[in-house]
């Protein structure tokens, strides 16, 4: 086995009281690989997702990240080792401008941040990559108005610019283009098309067009489990996944 | 050159403003105003110290007024077992308010909410208790410091030199927690308090800045505990009441919060309106209590909200 | 044996007497998440209206409902037209607003009742000792308190456990959302718990009357005993507070009498007894911190509360 997949998830389990959210779950994301993960509504698509990246514990199972189980490990460890989350739900720093909001991404992979010298905005060594990060996703114009004050759109793409700026080995993208418009979708499929080349991502997306378009892989999760694995053509060709999940939504 | 901002001014103001009310003693013919505003500079130092953790830090502790008791007690311990020099006294008297605030916080920092204002409150009458039974140093009756802490060069019994001293430790400290804010360690804190989450997810461990900052707010207030017992020349459990926890988060919330040098305003007109209302009325919390809550429904972003920031978060 | 017996009894009638301000005080933390600092002046106002209406009316029975319903009519005021609005409002809003109320009442009941403290006698019928055992004697007062205390907990922990009020009560305090979505009127509910809770203030201010000096500021000692049980006993849970309250007042009658005897075996006398106060007073805070390290939720966090 030369090439180990980047990150491994084997058998991850969640309840919650009665429910199986994470039903014995196995997927693997290759390095340089876009896994897409799809799947109904309430099939545990974000529950799975908050578990890789820490903010849920599973009950069972290991996460194999750059061969190590981080399952036990804090979300804040898990970041630092290189995993970035994107939130299906806006979750940036409403009161901060965009750029700040990028600067302390930058900033968490920068070492501590008990440095009480200068002004972290007067700082090259933060705010030279956060511009680019900002520029890199389209936002470059808007890096000094506040947050709270960006469009939807705007701030999923700040919401993007931030993972990306943590400079991560792997993304973990939970539907990156919720509640955008047509337009707004086109946009964001063309941003990550070419991010595909440059990281690695596992992806969770409604939006079957830019699945189709982004995806090497694709797994699908229905009721906490995956029922298949494989090529997007794959997958649409699968009657089990029709019958689940593709059939019900195209019907 | 950038404009400098609106708070900035305000800052410079208040001080120029400050350093000439020496000047109304001449006046007035007596000390009396001299030593209220002596008061008014210490306590608004402690309000600006629970600024760094309220304001900025999102951290609402209502035992802030316990390391106030602290630096104070330590400063009129001291002093009664002959140990006088100001040198010797301040560090202390510091590292011990610091060392608490590292116990106080550790602990109280695990819990979230509602338990961590529950929790601040406890730990706080807590140490209030003990002081109440330190009966070798005047237990409930407190205790008189008998002479102000020793410095070569600076003779703190003289009013005129101490209320300056106060007055430059406190600029002082807005300076240091404006200047907080705007650091590394300051954006955490700041973006801790606003979303905890994502912050975990950005890769911070949030308790350890939390935590520092928690110490770092404790020991000056301790400060203004150590500048209080000076004062005073007295030290009694009162200094930590609970009541005076909640005073200061009054003062920080009046003046407005997460401003450096909003406390001090807070601070100022707090004991402008009690003085006021007091002259006024022996019942004066009668008008105070009900006063609070409409600042509170109705002016929430406080009088540092009628000087607007400039934009950016620098 | 005793000072053991005696001591102990001391300790649940102070644990019962926490108990009926804490159980109302921690439904409201829990159902609303609301900060609340202004229930221990419900306590103060019961004794004030028990120290004026029994001796008025002549009869501890009648006086003392009397004080009782006026402390009930004052907590739904207090929640109508002072607490409402901060519903919903960030904690610290809550501290700043629910603090006004705390000076509000301090200042009332110096304006109505002047500044010195008033006492109330132990009605008559209660006022002797009795024996318990060859070289016991209590007070009849305090037997009968614990004997009330007892019966209104009782009755406390079958309104909540056992009726369908109760059911909807303990849904809306381990989770408001959940109990929104099976059609619960929080808000209804609320207003329910916080009569209540003054009712049951009301009752301990009653029955502290006659034990303490009525006086103002004798809120803010129950309110801040009574957090700590409530955080103790996690937020919430009226078990919890039942609970906690035990081990609190317990702690508080034993550590009291006992610990200057311990700590003699290694310090001087005099050291001891200094050490035993000041011990003796912050034991509970330790409690809290043990708990506190051990489970931040309390020792009985109501189901689902977070």
């Amino acid at each position: 086995m030369a090439d180990l997949p980047l990150l491994s998830v084997k058998r991850l389990l969640k309840r919650f009281g009665g429910l199986i959210a994470t039903d014995h779950v196995d997927i693997d994301v290759g390095a340089g690989e876009t896994h897409a993960l799809i799947g109904p509504n309430g099939a545990g698509k974000t529950t799975f997702i908050a578990q890789i990246q820490g903010e849920l514990s599973p009950d069972a199972g290991a996460i194999i990240f750059s061969g190590r189980d981080i399952a036990r490990e804090a979300a804040w460890r898990r970041a630092q080792q290189g995993l970035a989350r994107s939130f299906q739900i806006t979750s940036v720093f409403l009161q901060f401008t965009a750029l700040t909001n990028v600067i302390l991404a930058v900033q968490a992979q920068a070492g501590h941040s008990f440095r009480i010298r200068r002004a972290a905005v007067d700082e090259p060594a933060l705010v030279e990559p956060a511009q680019a990060a900002l520029a890199a996703i389209g936002l470059g114009d808007r890096a000094h108005v506040r947050a709270v004050a960006l469009s939807h759109g705007e701030q999923r793409q700040l919401e993007l610019a931030m993972a990306l700026a943590m400079r991560p080995k792997l993304l973990l993208l939970d539907e990156p283009m919720a509640g955008m418009g047509r337009q707004d979708t086109a946009r964001m499929t063309e941003i990550l098309r070419k991010l595909k080349t440059q990281y690695s991502m596992l992806l969770v997306e409604h939006d079957m067009s830019a699945v189709e378009a982004l995806a090497d892989r694709v797994s699908v999760l229905v009721a906490g489990r995956v029922v298949a694995t494989g090529s997007f053509a794959q997958i649409r060709a699968d009657a089990h996944v029709r019958a689940a999940y593709l059939g019900e939504k195209h019907r | 050159m950038r404009r400098p901002s609106p708070r900035l001014l305000l800052a410079c103001v208040l001080f120029i403003l400050l350093a000439l009310a020496p000047i109304l003693t001449i006046f007035v013919g007596n000390d009396y105003p001299l030593i209220v505003l002596t008061r008014v500079l210490i306590l608004a130092m402690a309000a600006v110290s629970l600024d760094l953790i309220l304001g900025y830090g999102g951290m609402v502790s209502l035992g802030h007024a316990a390391f106030l008791g602290l630096g104070a007690y330590a400063v009129g311990i001291m002093t009664t077992e002959g140990v006088t020099s100001g040198l010797v006294q301040w560090p202390l008297a510091i590292l011990l308010t610091a060392l608490v605030a590292l116990v106080i916080g550790a602990l109280s920092l695990r819990t979230r909410g509602v338990y961590f204002i529950l929790v601040t409150l406890a730990f706080a009458q807590m140490i209030y208790f003990v002081s109440v039974g330190l009966d070798a140093y005047g237990g409930e009756d407190g205790l008189v410091v008998p002479t102000r802490s020793r410095f070569s060069v600076l003779d703190l019994s003289d009013r005129t030199s101490f209320y300056f001293l106060c007055l430059v430790l406190l600029f002082a400290a807005i300076a240091f927690v404006a200047h907080l804010a705007r650091t590394r360690f300051g954006l955490v804190l700041r973006g801790a308090a606003m979303n905890e989450r994502r912050m975990r997810a950005l890769g911070f461990p949030v308790y350890r800045y939390r935590l520092a900052a928690f110490v770092i707010a404790g020991a000056l207030c301790g400060l203004a505990g150590i500048l209080l017992a000076n004062h005073s020349e007295f030290v009694s459990p009162s200094i930590m009441n609970w009541g005076r926890s909640a005073d200061l988060i009054i003062m920080v919330v009046l003046g407005g919060i997460g401003s450096a040098v909003g406390p001090l305003l807070g601070a100022m007109v707090f004991m402008l309106a009690e003085e006021t209302l007091s002259h006024l009325t022996t019942y004066w919390q009668l008008i105070f209590g009900p006063l609070i809550l409409i600042f509170v429904r109705f002016a929430r972003s406080g009088l540092i909200g009628l000087f607007p920031e400039r934009s950016g978060d620098g | 044996m005793s000072l053991l017996i005696e001591q102990t009894l001391n300790g649940v009638q102070l644990a019962l007497l926490l108990f009926l301000v804490a159980a109302g005080l921690t439904l409201v933390f829990g159902i609303m998440d609301f900060m609340n600092l202004s229930h221990g002046s419900l306590f103060m106002m019961g004794a004030y209206f028990a120290a004026t209406f029994v001796p008025m009316t002549g009869s501890f029975v009648l006086g003392g409902l009397l004080a009782i319903m006026c402390t009930t009519l004052l907590g739904f005021a207090v929640e109508a037209i002072w607490l409402r609005p901060l519903f919903g409002r960030g904690h610290l809003d809550q501290v700043l607003g629910t603090f006004g109320l705390v000076l509000f009442f301090n200042d009332f009941v110096r304006l109505v009742w002047g500044a010195a403290g008033r006492t109330l006698a132990v009605p008559q019928m209660l006022a002797g000792q009795v024996s318990l055992g060859p070289s016991l004697t209590y007070p009849v007062y305090r037997l009968v308190l614990i004997g009330a205390g007892l019966v209104v907990a009782g009755g406390l922990y079958l309104l909540v456990q056992r009726t369908k009020a109760g059911m909807v009560i303990r849904a809306a305090a381990s989770d408001r959302d959940m109990a929104g979505a099976i059609g619960a009127d929080v808000t209804l509910v609320s207003t329910f718990v916080f009569g209540l809770g003054a009712a049951l203030a009301g009752l301990a201010g009653l029955f502290a009357a006659p034990l303490l000096t009525v006086q103002i500021g004798m809120g803010d000692n129950i309110l801040i005993l009574t957090l700590v049980i409530i955080v103790i006993g996690g937020l919430g849970s009226v078990r919890g507070a039942f609970l906690a309250a035990l081990i609190v007042g317990l702690i508080d009658a034993l550590g009291r009498a006992y610990l200057p005897e311990l700590l003699r075996l290694v310090l001087s006398p005099v050291a001891a007894s200094t050490a035993a106060g000041a011990l003796s007073s912050v034991a509970i805070y330790i409690l809290l911190a043990a708990v506190l390290l051990v489970k931040p939720q309390g020792l009985f966090p109501a189901r689902g509360a977070r």
